[in-house]
C-alpha cells in the first residue's frame, strides 16, 4: 500500500474536533480509548450517503438501492482486506465489539455443554466479562480467569495449567483498555488450538494502533467497535473464521438473514449475512468502510512507533511525579498511562483537568475486577492517537501539576 | 433567611469568579471545610453510589427543621455538597421538598447535576426530597 510519510500535522488537520477550544482553552483530546475523533473524509462520506445514496439495501432493483448495496459491500471487502481475512463471508457487520462478542456468546455458545470452560483474563473489559457469565448460567459452563501480574501482564504459566480439553473458547483483549498491556496473543492463541479450543480477541483498542492480520494471528474471532478505529459510532465487525460462522446458528431472527420463510420453517441465508438481521447501519458501514481507508493512506507502523513514544515520554514524567502511581507497567504496552494520586480521587483530576481543556477518562474504564485487583476506586486514564503530540503532553502535564497544587493546598 | 436568599449569596459570591479554576477552587476549599462524617455514619444504608464518586447522606429533624449532613470520597462533590447543605439545612421538610435549587445552574455547575454526570449528587438531592417527603407522611 502506498501512503505518504508520516506526519502528525498532516493528519490532525484532517480532524476538525481536534481544532476547537473548549472553556477558552485549546481542545487536548486524551480520551481515545473510549472513542476516537473522526477525519473529514469519514465526514463527508456520511454526509454523501445520506444527501444521495440513501436507499434500502439487498432488495431494491432500483438505482439508488443498487448505489447503496454496492457501497455496502464495498465497506465489507475494504475491512475484509485490511485485517486480512479470506473474503467477505468472514465479515459480518456488528453494533459494535459488544455485539460482536454477545453474537459469538449467543451462537457459538450454543454448542457449549455443562461443565464446558471459558477462559478469560483478569484485564477484561466488561464486554468481555459479562456475556461469558449469561452463557455460564444458561449452559452451565464455567469461567475460569487468568490472573496477571501487579505490573499487568497474564501469567502465562497460570494460563497454561488451566488449559485442558474442557476449554472450550478463550476470550481476551488484545489490548487492555485499562492498562494498556499488548498480550502475547500469537502464543496463547497457538496454545488454545492445542487444546481443540477457540479463541475470540477483543480487538476494540487495538485496530486502531497495531496492523492486524487474523490469519497470521490465526484466531478464530476478532471484534472491534467503528467508533474507537476513527468510524462512526452503532457500527462494528466480527470476524469470524468462514468454517466456523458456516457451523454457527442465527443469532437474530429478521429480514435479510432468510433465505425461504414458511410458517412451519425458515431456512437461512448464506455468509455473511445470515448474522445480519433486519436493515443494517448501512451509513456506518460505508463509514466504517471510509475510516479504514483513511487508515490504509497512513504509514500504521509509523504511527505505532510515533504512538509508542508518546506513551513512553509521558509514562516517564509521570513517573516522576511524588504520590502518583502509574497502574499498568507491562513490557509491552502502547497508547494508555493510568494513574491515580495519592489522597486525590480521580474524579476530582479529570474535573480539574476538563476545566484547563483537557480531555482524559475517571473511573474504572468499565473494568471493576482489575480496579479490585490493584484495590482501587478507578484511575485517571490518559490514552493517545496517532494525531496526539508531546506538545500536548506537556501542557497535559502542567494542568496535571495545577491541579494537584490545588487539591493537594 | 429564606431559601431564595440563601441561594441568592451563593451566587453573588461565585460573580466574583470568571475563571473556572478559581471557582474550582473556591468549592475545592468549601469541600475540604464541610466537616467528614463520622464512621460510625457510613452505613450500607446512607451511602449513594455514582459511577464516579460516592456520597453519604445522614439526615436528622430538629425542631421541626431538616438537618443533613454529608460526605464524599471526591472533594469537588463533596464542595457542592457543602452549597447544598448551606442552602438546605434548617428548613422545614416542606420547604426542601418543594425547593428550586436554581442556584446550581446560575453558578455553572449544572453538569455536577445531570444524571449523566453519575457522581452521585442527583440522587443525593433526590434522597433529601424523599426525606423530607417521609418526615412529611410521618
Amino acid at each position: 500500500m502506498e501512503h505518504s510519510p508520516f506526519s502528525v500535522s498532516d493528519i490532525r488537520a484532517q480532524f476538525p474536533a481536534l481544532r476547537q477550544k473548549v472553556y477558552g482553552k485549546q481542545l487536548i483530546y486524551f480520551d481515545n480509548g473510549a472513542t476516537s475523533q473522526k477525519p473529514q473524509v469519514v465526514l463527508d462520506t456520511l454526509a454523501q450517503y445520506y444527501a444521495l445514496e440513501n436507499a434500502n439495501i439487498h432488495r431494491g432493483v432500483h438505482y439508488l438501492s443498487q448505489q447503496a448495496t454496492s457501497a455496502y459491500e464495498a465497506a465489507r471487502r475494504t475491512i475484509q482486506k485490511y485485517i486480512g481475512a479470506n473474503g467477505p463471508e468472514e465479515i459480518i457487520f456488528t453494533k459494535g465489539t459488544t455485539d460482536s462478542i454477545n453474537l459469538v456468546a449467543f451462537s457459538f455458545g450454543e454448542r457449549l455443554k455443562p461443565g464446558d470452560e471459558i477462559l478469560i483474563s483478569a484485564m477484561e473489559h466488561h464486554s468481555n466479562i459479562v456475556p461469558w457469565q449469561l452463557l455460564c448460567e444458561r449452559k452451565g459452563c464455567v469461567l475460569r480467569v487468568i490472573p496477571i501480574s501487579k505490573k499487568g501482564e497474564l501469567d502465562l504459566a497460570a494460563f497454561e495449567q488451566m488449559l485442558s480439553e474442557r476449554t472450550k473458547l478463550l476470550a481476551l483483549t488484545h489490548i487492555s483498555n485499562t492498562l494498556g498491556t499488548i498480550n502475547p496473543v500469537k502464543e496463547l492463541i497457538a496454545k488454545a488450538h492445542q487444546v481443540g479450543a477457540k479463541v475470540l480477541l477483543d480487538g476494540a483498542q487495538s485496530i486502531q494502533h497495531l496492523s492486524i492480520d487474523v490469519k497470521d494471528l490465526n484466531c478464530d474471532f476478532y471484534t472491534f467497535s467503528g467508533h474507537k478505529v476513527f468510524g462512526p459510532t452503532g457500527i462494528g465487525i466480527l470476524y469470524g473464521k468462514e468454517a466456523l460462522l458456516d457451523t454457527m446458528p442465527p443469532y437474530q431472527g429478521g429480514g435479510d438473514m432468510i433465505s425461504k420463510v414458511t410458517f412451519e420453517r425458515s431456512t437461512y441465508n448464506t455468509l455473511p449475512l445470515k448474522f445480519e438481521a433486519g436493515t443494517p447501519h448501512i451509513a456506518g458501514a460505508i463509514g466504517l468502510g471510509s475510516a479504514i481507508s483513511f487508515l490504509q493512506s497512513i504509514d500504521m507502523q509509523a504511527a505505532a512507533a510515533h504512538e509508542l513514544e508518546l506513551t513512553k515520554y509521558a509514562q516517564g514524567i509521570l513517573d516522576t511525579f511524588e504520590g502518583l502511581n502509574i497502574i499498568g507497567e507491562a513490557k509491552n504496552k502502547t497508547s494508555v498511562v493510568s494513574f491515580t494520586i495519592d489522597q486525590m480521587h480521580p474524579f476530582d483530576i479529570g474535573t480539574l483537568l476538563d476545566k484547563q481543556g483537557i480531555a482524559v477518562r475517571t473511573g474504572h474504564h468499565c473494568t471493576q475486577p482489575l480496579m479490585d485487583f490493584y484495590q482501587i476506586p478507578g484511575t485517571v486514564r490518559a490514552s493517545f492517537a496517532f494525531y496526539n503530540t508531546k506538545e500536548e503532553i506537556d501542557t497535559f502535564v502542567a494542568a496535571l501539576e495545577r491541579s494537584m497544587q490545588i487539591l493537594g493546598a | 433567611m429564606t431559601i431564595q436568599e440563601k441561594q441568592q449569596e451563593i451566587i453573588d459570591e461565585f460573580a466574583i469568579y470568571d475563571d473556572w479554576m478559581d471557582k474550582y477552587e473556591y468549592i475545592i476549599e468549601l469541600g475540604k471545610s464541610v466537616p467528614t462524617l463520622a464512621p460510625e455514619l457510613k452505613t450500607q444504608d446512607r451511602i449513594i453510589e455514582g459511577c464516579q464518586s460516592n456520597v453519604w447522606l445522614a439526615t436528622e429533624i430538629k425542631d421541626g427543621k431538616m438537618q443533613f449532613s454529608a460526605d464524599s470520597d471526591a472533594i469537588i462533590t463533596k464542595g457542592i455538597i457543602g452549597l447544598l447543605i448551606q442552602v438546605l439545612n434548617n428548613e422545614s421538610p416542606e420547604t426542601v421538598l418543594k425547593s428550586d435549587l436554581f442556584f446550581i445552574a446560575q453558578i455553572g455547575l449544572a453538569e455536577h447535576l445531570s444524571p449523566t454526570r453519575a457522581n452521585g449528587l442527583l440522587s443525593m438531592v433526590k434522597r433529601m426530597k424523599t426525606e423530607a417527603l417521609q418526615s412529611l407522611a410521618q
